[in-house]
């Protein structure tokens, strides 16, 4: 491992879609993303990748044109953010059910409108039953990790499934950070060569895409689920092995400072480090709490949810995207559903917040944390608190 | 001629690409084009095929028409897919990572897929140059959801959602000019062609898989169906629709004109129109306003052939 350097994150996923050696790359311009797809077309131009970089027309070409070039068996990449993932959105469908390994670096950002293209995880949360396997980072070496993994995750053989890595716009996507790269010789062992089963080839004939009479589509759905459920081992093993290789560690559900606490907090993505601040003080204070971060978000890590919150009696989940009219936050209402059957379960606490870049401070997540211990023992009427908003 | 006639089919392969058994329907001319554009395409070929008739007639999970490699993912994004595909082969072949075999990325759609809802894909793949042909089957209207008008639909003929009534004609807009769009790309070949001119589209066909770049062929695909015609009559439609300039049939190459079929006189387009349900309710005077506006059409591309 060289040394860290100081690197945008953006910049840095960039150069990591570079050390995976991609062959095609289709890219369009849209905030918090853009420095992935500009950093990525002067690898290009420069000669450092020997790619195909082409400046599709729109999200949805976007999508569309990674569909056709991993049908040929072409490593492929792309990153997008916010109404660029929902206008990809019918074509991600399509790139899990057609078993197409193309991975996605987005930039977490709300949607539309009001206009903001400051960081949530609007988008994240409306392409979560595409399909695809979607990760959440925190920083920027968990990006670049992550990205690599990526890879090595959607070509395998047992898997072949498209995988979006989530980093949050601007909190990510637009900051400094110390990232250490392995070398090329080293990544190039870690991923091995993409074989795709059954590419386009006019030697061998395939029809891709056929549709599916009513007799036949619920069979083919049934696979899809069953795969992306089996892709969690798969996954793990790869976070093992890169753990292996590269000493850093990751699994689908991560705590911090959580053993023997009765309380926990709950968060995804770079939240997750202000969160830690939080955490260290309330500690230093005396206050038992602790910090679970939920980094695999599909396939949803149920075992290790269920595991993580044993013999907490209070779990405070922060959400950054609304559910309107709904149960408030998606990641609350499907950790409530995860632990619904089970006999013993910590009261599950809901709050949203960071919404279009909203930023929540340490003492915001101390506040959040201590509401919720209130909350836990007076109850509510409210599904959800939607924190820090002015009423 | 009359030798050259008979000489002519015999150079035509019968290897049947577009294998029988789809699920046409009868006297569908959109499957007589298909078959014999893929005569002319060879099997050095990937398909990308939009959502339409055409994808719902040949792939119904297990069976298949296709037996050339064939891809179909959704509606307006062929181009696209196709321009995935393209940039695949090249960047592989040129990492010695599959052989370089030159094969040739197709993309087939309808007219609803080409001229409304795909083309803003379209123009993206040919304003990047991507070597590949597109192919537009016309018929006219969304014949597989059951006849709703497209922007291809003519002037006065009845769809389901262009119905004529009391306060209605029918269709109420002009058949968007499609190919023109494709010349103001500036792509190196564009072409007209019709199932009823069998030896005039495998030519048109083979000329844009010759071509470096860009090339579009828009096919003017008779539908029964949709257009209420006896279904025996498909050829003899096509026909009528090249010889009353409803349809002219002609090419460009890097910009320049040519006519292919060139008709010293053209027929009047009562004889076209009254062959067809979707036109029984039009009246003189609507018909005498389309036979102008067509002989009006036909003099403009008359001048840009020179």
């Amino acid at each position: 491992m060289v040394k860290k350097v100081g690197i945008e994150v953006s910049v840095a996923v960039a150069d990591a879609a570079k050390l995976a050696n991609v062959d095609v790359i289709a890219a369009y311009p849209i905030t918090p993303q853009t420095h992935i797809v500009e950093h990525l077309a002067q690898i290009v131009a420069d000669g450092e990748l020997d790619a195909a970089y082409i400046p599709v027309e729109s999200e949805h070409s976007v999508m569309s044109a990674c569909c056709g070039a991993s049908a040929t068996g072409a490593r492929t990449f792309t990153a997008t953010a916010g109404q660029g993932l929902e206008l990809m959105h019918e074509v991600m469908y399509v790139a899990s059910a057609m078993q197409l390994p193309i991975v996605m670096a987005v930039a977490n950002r709300a949607l539309s409108a009001p206009l903001s293209v400051w960081g949530d995880h609007s988008d994240a949360m409306a392409v979560r039953d595409t399909g695809w396997i979607q990760i959440f980072v925190e920083n920027g070496q968990e990006a670049v990790d992550n990205v690599l993994c990526a890879f090595r995750i959607a070509e395998d053989q047992r898997v072949l499934l498209p995988v979006m890595i989530h980093l949050d716009g601007f909190y990510l996507s637009h900051v400094i950070e110390p990232v250490g790269f392995p070398e090329q010789s080293e990544v190039d062992q870690f991923i091995p060569p993409y074989q795709y089963p059954l590419p386009l080839n006019p030697d061998k004939p395939v029809t891709m895409g056929a549709f599916a009479p009513p007799f036949i589509y619920s069979e083919a759905k049934k696979v899809q689920d069953v795969n992306l459920r089996a892709s969690k081992e798969v996954i793990m093993e790869c976070w093992k092995e890169f753990g292996n290789r590269f000493k850093r560690h990751y699994s689908p559900v991560e705590s911090y400072r959580s053993e023997g606490t009765k309380v926990l907090l709950l968060t995804m993505g770079s939240f997750g480090e202000t969160a830690m601040t939080a955490i260290d003080k309330m500690r230093g204070e005396g206050k038992k709490v602790g910090l679970l971060k939920l980094r695999l978000w599909r396939p949803f890590p149920f075992a290790e949810i269920r595991q993580a919150v044993k013999g907490a009696e209070v779990l405070i989940v922060l959400d950054r995207s609304l559910s309107y009219g709904g149960p408030g936050g998606p990641v609350c209402s499907e950790i409530r559903s995860a632990l619904y059957q089970q006999e013993k379960k910590p009261q599950v606490i809901s709050f949203i917040g960071g919404l279009g870049g909203r930023d929540i401070t340490p003492a915001g997540f101390e506040e959040i944390i201590t509401r919720g211990i209130e909350i836990s023992q007076t109850g509510s009427d409210q599904e959800f608190e939607l924190f820090g908003v002015r009423e | 001629m009359e030798k050259y006639a008979i000489y002519v089919p015999r150079l035509v392969t019968r290897r049947e690409n577009f294998a029988p058994g789809h699920r046409a329907c009868i006297g569908c001319g959109e499957a007589l084009a298909v078959r014999l554009a893929c005569k002319a395409l060879g099997q050095n070929i990937i398909i990308a095929n939009a959502t339409g008739c055409m994808e719902i007639v040949s792939s119904p999970l297990p069976n298949t028409t296709w037996r050339v490699p064939w891809i179909h993912t959704l509606f307006e994004n062929t181009a696209a897919v196709a321009s995935g595909i393209e940039a695949g082969l090249k960047v592989l072949a040129r990492k010695g990572r599959i052989l370089d075999l030159d094969t040739k990325v197709v993309a087939i759609a309808g007219d609803g897929g080409t001229s409304d809802i795909g083309l803003q894909a379209i123009s993206g793949a040919f304003e990047r140059g991507h070597n590949f042909v597109y192919i537009c089957f016309d018929n006219e209207a969304y014949m597989n959801t059951g006849i709703q008008r497209s922007s291809a639909t003519p002037y006065g003929a009845f769809t389901t959602t262009s119905p004529p009534g009391k306060k209605s004609i029918g269709q109420v807009t002009w058949k968007k000019d499609m190919p023109a769009i494709a010349v103001a790309h500036n792509i190196p070949y564009v072409a007209t062609a019709c199932h009823s001119y069998p030896f005039d589209l495998m030519a048109k066909v083979d000329k844009a898989m010759a071509t470096h770049g860009p090339a579009y062929v828009h096919i003017l695909s008779v539908c029964p169906t949709g257009w209420r015609s006896p279904v025996d009559l498909t050829i003899k439609m096509g026909r009528l629709a090249v010889e009353t300039g409803v349809f002219p049939l002609y090419e460009v190459e890097y910009g320049k004109y040519r006519l292919s079929v060139d008709l010293p006189k053209l027929r009047p387009v009562t004889d076209y129109l009254k062959l067809q349900g979707r036109f029984r309710h039009l009246s003189e005077d609507l018909m005498n306003e389309i036979q102008q506006r067509t002989n009006t059409e036909y003099a403009k591309l008359k001048e840009k052939v020179g």
